[in-house]
């Protein structure tokens, strides 16, 4: 099986790239974190890796509303030769790889039209916005995976827990049309549950009012996967906050922790596809 | 005003989407000020000061502002609609961060692939709400400045709304450039009234010292040499009164002090707290550690914070520090730059580019429920404990800095000032190129290089300035706003260019601005010259000494080597970090500071750091006159369980730390709150490192300022203990240098009083104060050198008064000691709360009688004589058996016990998991149930244990350890005392009191 190579991008205020990168090496890609502007100066090229990640963060303070400035670097800011970066990320999907975002990186995908892109035009057809409570909050949630998504990401995944940790994270379809085709494709990959593992609109178990109870999109090709939730967070056992009662009642119990199963599965599927 | 076009463009929220902040405003409007506005409707506005397109306007709006799905937008015509009677529109003031605007500015960059200007802000962000009924003016003004924002930070326009704003914070500013001279040759009045005229701070003492230093003819001589005038420039008085401040050189903690015991008559002089106290303490500590090969300690007292070695590999830096007054004035600004200004001192410690790791933050509060008067300037405590804990929810979150462990304290004396403390710890690599990361190394010739943020009026002068001088285009100087992006960039990028060899050392801005880093810093090679006028500015208008003193956040100095400048300005243009060329490091004895050539200020380095006279105080103790409550025959102590859980200091932080991010990075491992449903509260935070291992760290804070109304020395060593039992609890390892085990511990200390120097009318009780912190520090040094736990860094904070109108409102003395030790394996840390039905619970510790300032006594309107004792031997006896129990995993949970007592610290235990109860019995009768259940002794632990380990357990605690009872799965807390039953609650109807005790 050939090395998975993994792009983690960072600066301008992305913030969970150390652990992003982590996922991706205990996942055993080999991860690169770059900051944003070597890939516009052409520095590094994202053509030379099969998996690209969007971490979590407030990019520019999440000014403009959240990924909002980060997104539109990306579709605007030309490279130094001229290119875009957006079309070149096109250009990467069309080459068959892989890109995941999480928080501040799925709301940069979602604004960048790279999610749920059921036109294919790569035109915004959601936006994730204020959580109902008006305010930031850390919790964790429980969520429970469509088993029909068409996502590499979440194979094998029934329930699994994580942290949120954003302010802006409900979810909104731009109207009625796009929200029914998110639910024929089961776009909407991932739903937030409550301790029964039943998708729910009732806070705190869905912590921000999404529609749909939405924690997560794939595009209809599974390729592009984004969640607002921290699977990256969960790398080890002794993240959750219930690991000490769970060692108790189970010594046995494994030390690695559910998040780090996202980034297991996309790199073996990477791997394997390289096999074929 | 400059004939530019303006241009505005609106994002109005469109109508099926939930406006958050329009509701918000609505019941907050209700609840807090009891005002209908029948409706909001909030709005954002972006003002272009430029001339553009209206095809340039147009694109910008809709490409770059505008969510297709949740905006309408609005250009140059604003929204109008008559169903909304009134508006308010917020609007920064000039000068105020404004990031919004900034990003909008990047945005517009992006979109039409320009480059950025750092040199001009001409995009604006306001803020608009549309509301339904029409308001008053007043109410519209009590909306505006007591929900929405801070007459010193914003303007406000209100009323009905015609369709056009007209208000833009731009800064205009006449002045010519000109460094006067101060005639410092007057008597001694004239030289009162200079300090008091310049905003100096300097007593008469201190003024004469200057005065002589001019007179000096060697002085004189070398000032003619150098071509300065005789009387000290304007610059130069700026920069004494700067580095002389209480601030900078910690006057009173070095001052010469004479102590009274009128109790005893003794008397004794104190020549510097600090010496004596705090530094002697640590040197002690660190003179048996090394005896012993133990060679943790790497940095004290010096360099912005304390250093200690983890591991060969990797050092530790950490700090805390108080933002106190400015977060009285605005709690917002206050506390965000309270913390991004404590992330710089990590980030600037040796070499600097630490990685930072974790904040801590710990605050004190009036009550939030407060229904008295409040003094002209005041703040309710409501909103400056709202104001407060924005501020560090965005100060740690958009920095990506998890907010791990704290604590919040209420009490009534901290409603005149608040007490914000902020900590910072970082991980650096312990070496750079093979030299040592933590030694700063500088050599004549070396270049000064300011980088990230521009400078501006902020800060110069604090709080002082007066109304007077402000008109509506003074950019304001009082109030500060930190940009978290801004620095995250700038950290970012040390990160990688000390890794890349091309920094040779760097500090932060802080307080006193250049003058205060670059004075610091020419200490090391003798010498520096500035060039102030390649300082890059918010703005023109400023004068070189101003330059000099500003305040203005989110900057580093660093020190780079001329052969290495062209790399790191590239580098630094790679992640938009802005740098600046600003003069040279000499070994001339001089700092000599320059504008366009001419030389504005010229001091000799020996002076200026070591000239300022010892200042001298009087302190007297007398214990006071205190007695035990009687207390009432029958107590109902369901009652008393329910009531303590809900109270203000026992009750649950959860809807503070929510907001706060406490898990970015991926390596909490203890966090705030545990269990199944994420309610359980713990003692010290735990970390690990990295994902390569699971090295990790122990974190907590011990504070207790109410102990102090009885005896600040006990006050001072229960807040000490508090802090190391939280670390014993998790499993943190006592220093011992019998044993060559490098585990380190590093301690910040903070110091917040109320202002100790006596005067006949003004402070009449300033000796006893004084006696106070006397014993606050007696009791740092008994516990630092019995425990053997150094202080590696620390801070005071003397004068904590809030006075208006001839009345003065002052904190209680306040004492936070903020430790980390290190966790070999954060695997075997064990959290506070019980875990399984059929474990076995257990007191370890003594208790005694000790009520005094209890929270027990507290409900009962009491504060009682017998404050808790620290009873060091049977600590240090305690703390080891729980040491070995950790070794031998015996510990299943482990709570310290602290407010409230033995009944408050089981309740919290069985918070892991709502179906959990415990059945207790305590069946010694030496102490009544109201002692054994509420009693705060200190060095007490519940623990919880597997059933199978008793013997083992009661072999190793002995006497030290008393059998309470049992873990149950019947949801049920019962305690029987002798055979009676006095408690039967239910654990979820507890929880509930517990969880909505703080609502804000």
């Amino acid at each position: 099986m050939k090395t998975v190579r993994s792009l983690v991008i960072t600066g301008f205020g992305i913030n969970c790239e150390e652990e992003m990168g982590a996922a991706c090496t205990l996942a055993g890609a080999q991860a690169d974190i770059v900051h944003l502007n070597q890939i516009l100066h052409e520095r590094v090229s994202i053509h030379e890796y099969d998996l690209l990640n969007f971490p979590g963060g407030f990019s520019f303070g999440d000014d403009l509303g959240s990924a909002k400035v980060l997104g539109n670097k990306i579709k605007f800011r030309q490279t130094e030769s001229g290119k875009k970066l957006l079309n070149e990320l096109e250009r990467f999907l069309s080459d068959g790889k892989y890109i995941i975002g999480v928080c501040n990186g799925f709301q940069a995908l979602v604004k960048m039209g790279l999610l749920p892109n059921i036109g294919g035009r790569f035109e915004q057809e959601v936006t994730l916005t204020y959580n109902d409570s008006g305010r930031f909050e850390d919790r964790w949630v429980k969520l429970r995976v469509n088993k029909n998504s068409p996502t590499p990401f979440l194979k094998g995944l029934q329930t699994f827990d994580v942290p949120v940790r954003h302010g802006e994270g409900k979810l909104l379809f731009a109207d009625e049309e796009v929200r029914r085709k998110v639910i024929e494709k089961n776009l909407n990959c991932l739903s937030y549950a409550d301790s029964d593992g039943n998708p729910t609109a009732e806070y705190p178990f869905n912590p921000n009012g999404s529609e749909l109870n939405c924690a997560g999109l794939t595009d209809p090709g599974g390729q592009v996967f984004g969640l607002m939730p921290h699977p990256e967070a969960y790398l080890s056992l002794y993240n959750h906050p219930d690991w000490a009662r769970r060692k108790r009642q189970n010594p046995g119990i494994s030390e690695e922790g559910e998040g780090l199963k996202i980034f297991r599965n996309i790199v073996e599927y990477i791997g394997e596809k390289y096999v074929e | 005003m400059r004939t530019q076009n303006i241009h505005h463009i609106q994002l109005v929220l469109k109508d099926r989407v939930f406006d958050v902040a329009g509701v918000r405003v609505r019941e907050d409007a209700r609840k807090y000020l009891h005002i209908e506005t029948g409706g909001v409707k909030s709005a954002k506005i972006f003002a272009l000061l430029d001339d553009l397109t209206p095809q340039q306007v147009h694109d910008f709006a809709n490409l770059s502002l505008k969510d297709k799905i949740l905006h309408d937008v609005f250009i140059n015509e604003l929204y109008t609609n008559p169903a909304y009677a009134s508006y308010i529109l917020i609007s920064k003031l000039p000068g105020v961060t404004d990031d919004e605007g900034v990003s909008a500015q990047k945005a517009w960059c992006d979109l039409f692939n320009v480059p950025f200007d750092y040199s001009r802000q001409w995009i604006f962000a306001q803020e608009m709400y549309y509301i339904k009924n029409d308001l008053s003016a007043g109410d519209l003004q009590a909306i505006a400045e007591e929900l929405l924002g801070n007459p010193l930070i914003h303007h406000f326009e209100y009323g009905r709304f015609e369709g056009t704003i007209t208000y833009l914070p731009t800064v205009h500013i006449e002045a010519e450039i000109s460094n006067k001279t101060v005639d410092i040759f007057v008597d001694d009045d004239a030289l009162l009234r200079l300090s008091k005229d310049m905003l100096l701070a300097l007593d008469l003492n201190e003024m004469q010292a200057i005065q002589k230093y001019y007179r000096d003819e060697k002085v004189r001589t070398q000032r003619r040499e150098a071509g300065l005038p005789e009387l000290p420039t304007e610059m130069e008085i700026e920069v004494l009164a700067q580095t002389w401040s209480e601030h900078c050189k910690h006057k009173e903690f070095n001052a010469l002090i004479t102590y009274k015991d009128l109790d005893t008559g003794e008397e004794k002089q104190i020549d510097s707290l600090f010496k004596t106290y705090i530094q002697a303490s640590t040197r002690l500590v660190q003179k048996r550690l090394e005896e012993k090969g133990n060679n943790w300690l790497l940095k004290v007292f010096s360099d912005n914070a304390g250093v200690v070695r983890i591991d060969k590999e990797r050092v530790f830096i950490w700090k805390v520090e108080t933002h106190n007054s400015p977060s009285a004035l605005d709690p917002y600004g206050g506390a965000l730059t309270g913390i991004v200004g404590v992330n710089r001192d990590p980030l600037g410690t040796g070499v600097g580019g630490g990685k930072l790791l974790f904040n801590t933050d710990v605050l004190c509060f009036g009550p939030p429920q407060y229904e008295g008067e409040l003094l002209p300037g005041q703040l309710h405590p409501r909103r400056i404990m709202s104001g407060v804990v924005k501020g560090i929810e965005d100060g740690g979150n958009k920095s990506g800095i998890p907010t791990v462990n704290g604590a919040i304290i209420f009490d009534d004396r901290y409603r005149g000032k608040p007490l914000v403390f902020c900590g910072t710890g970082a991980v650096m690599p312990s070496r750079y190129n093979g030299k040592p990361s933590w030694e700063k190394r500088i050599d004549p010739g070396d270049r000064i290089v300011m980088a990230g943020g521009r400078v501006g009026k902020d800060g110069i002068h604090g709080a002082t300035f007066s109304s007077l001088e402000i008109d509506e285009h003074s950019p304001r100087s009082a109030v500060q706003i930190g940009s978290p992006i801004t620095q995250k960039n700038l950290s970012d990028f040390m990160e990688k260019a000390v890794r890349a060899g091309l920094i040779k050392a760097s500090t932060d801005n802080g307080a006193g601005g250049l003058s205060s880093s670059i004075g610091e810093l020419a200490t090391i090679p003798n010498g520096a010259v500035v060039l102030l006028d390649k300082v890059p500015l918010k703005y023109a208008g400023l004068q070189p000494w101003e330059i000099f003193v500003s305040e203005s956040q989110e900057r580093m100095t660093f020190v780079v080597e001329e052969d290495k400048m062209e790399a790191l300005f590239a580098l630094a243009a790679d992640f938009e970090v802005e740098l600046s060329d600003i003069g040279w490091f000499t070994d001339s004895g001089f700092l000599d500071v320059r504008y366009s050539g001419q030389k504005m200020g010229y001091l000799h380095l020996d002076f200026l750091h070591d000239g300022v006279p010892k200042k001298k105080m009087q302190a007297e103790w007398r214990r006071p006159r205190l007695s035990e409550p009687i207390l009432p025959k029958a107590i109902d102590y369901n009652d008393m369980l329910r009531r303590l859980m809900g109270s203000l200091n026992i009750c649950s932080r959860e809807t503070v730390v929510r907001r706060y991010d406490h898990e970015v990075k991926g390596k909490s491992i203890v966090k705030p709150l545990m269990g199944a449903q994420g309610a359980a509260p713990q003692d010290a935070a735990v970390m690990r490192l990295g994902f390569d291992s699971y090295a990790g760290l122990a974190i907590a804070n011990g504070i207790m300022p109410r102990y102090g109304d009885i005896d600040a020395y006990q006050m001072s060593a229960g807040s000490f203990d508090e802090a190391v039992r939280s670390i014993v609890a998790v499993g943190g390892r006592l220093p011992d240098p019998e044993n060559e085990e490098n585990i380190f511990w590093s301690v910040n200390d903070n110091f917040c009083v109320p202002d100790s120097l006596y005067h006949p009318q003004t402070n009449p009780d300033g000796k006893y104060k004084l006696a106070q912190l006397v014993r606050m520090n007696e009791a740092l040094y008994d516990m630092a050198v019995f425990f053997n736990i150094p202080m590696t860094s620390g801070k005071d904070s003397m004068k904590n008064d809030f006075i208006r109108e001839g009345v003065k409102i002052s904190v209680p003395p306040t004492i936070l000691y903020s430790m980390v030790a290190k966790m070999p394996d954060v695997r075997r840390a064990v959290t506070a709360d019980f875990k399984q039905a059929g474990d076995l619970i257990y007191l370890v510790g003594q208790t005694y009688d000790e009520l005094g300032a209890s929270e027990f006594y507290h409900l009962l309107g009491e504060l009682g004589a017998n404050v808790p004792r620290v009873r060091k031997e049977d600590a240090l006896r305690i703390y080891r058996k729980m040491n070995a129990a950790h070794e031998k995993s015996l510990l299943v949970s482990a709570h310290d016990l602290a407010e409230g007592g033995l009944a408050v610290a089981l309740t919290e235990a069985l918070f892991g998991d709502g179906t959990l109860g415990a059945d207790i019995n305590i069946n010694d009768d030496s102490l009544p149930p109201h002692v054994w259940l509420f009693s705060e002794s200190h060095s007490r632990f519940v623990v919880s244990i597997d059933p199978q380990d008793r013997e083992v357990f009661e072999r190793l605690f002995g006497e030290d350890a008393v059998f309470l009872g049992e873990v149950r799965n019947n949801g049920l807390l019962t305690v029987r005392c002798s055979g009676k039953e006095v408690i039967r609650q239910k654990t979820t109807e507890l929880l509930d009191v517990w969880r909505s005790g703080l609502e804000f």
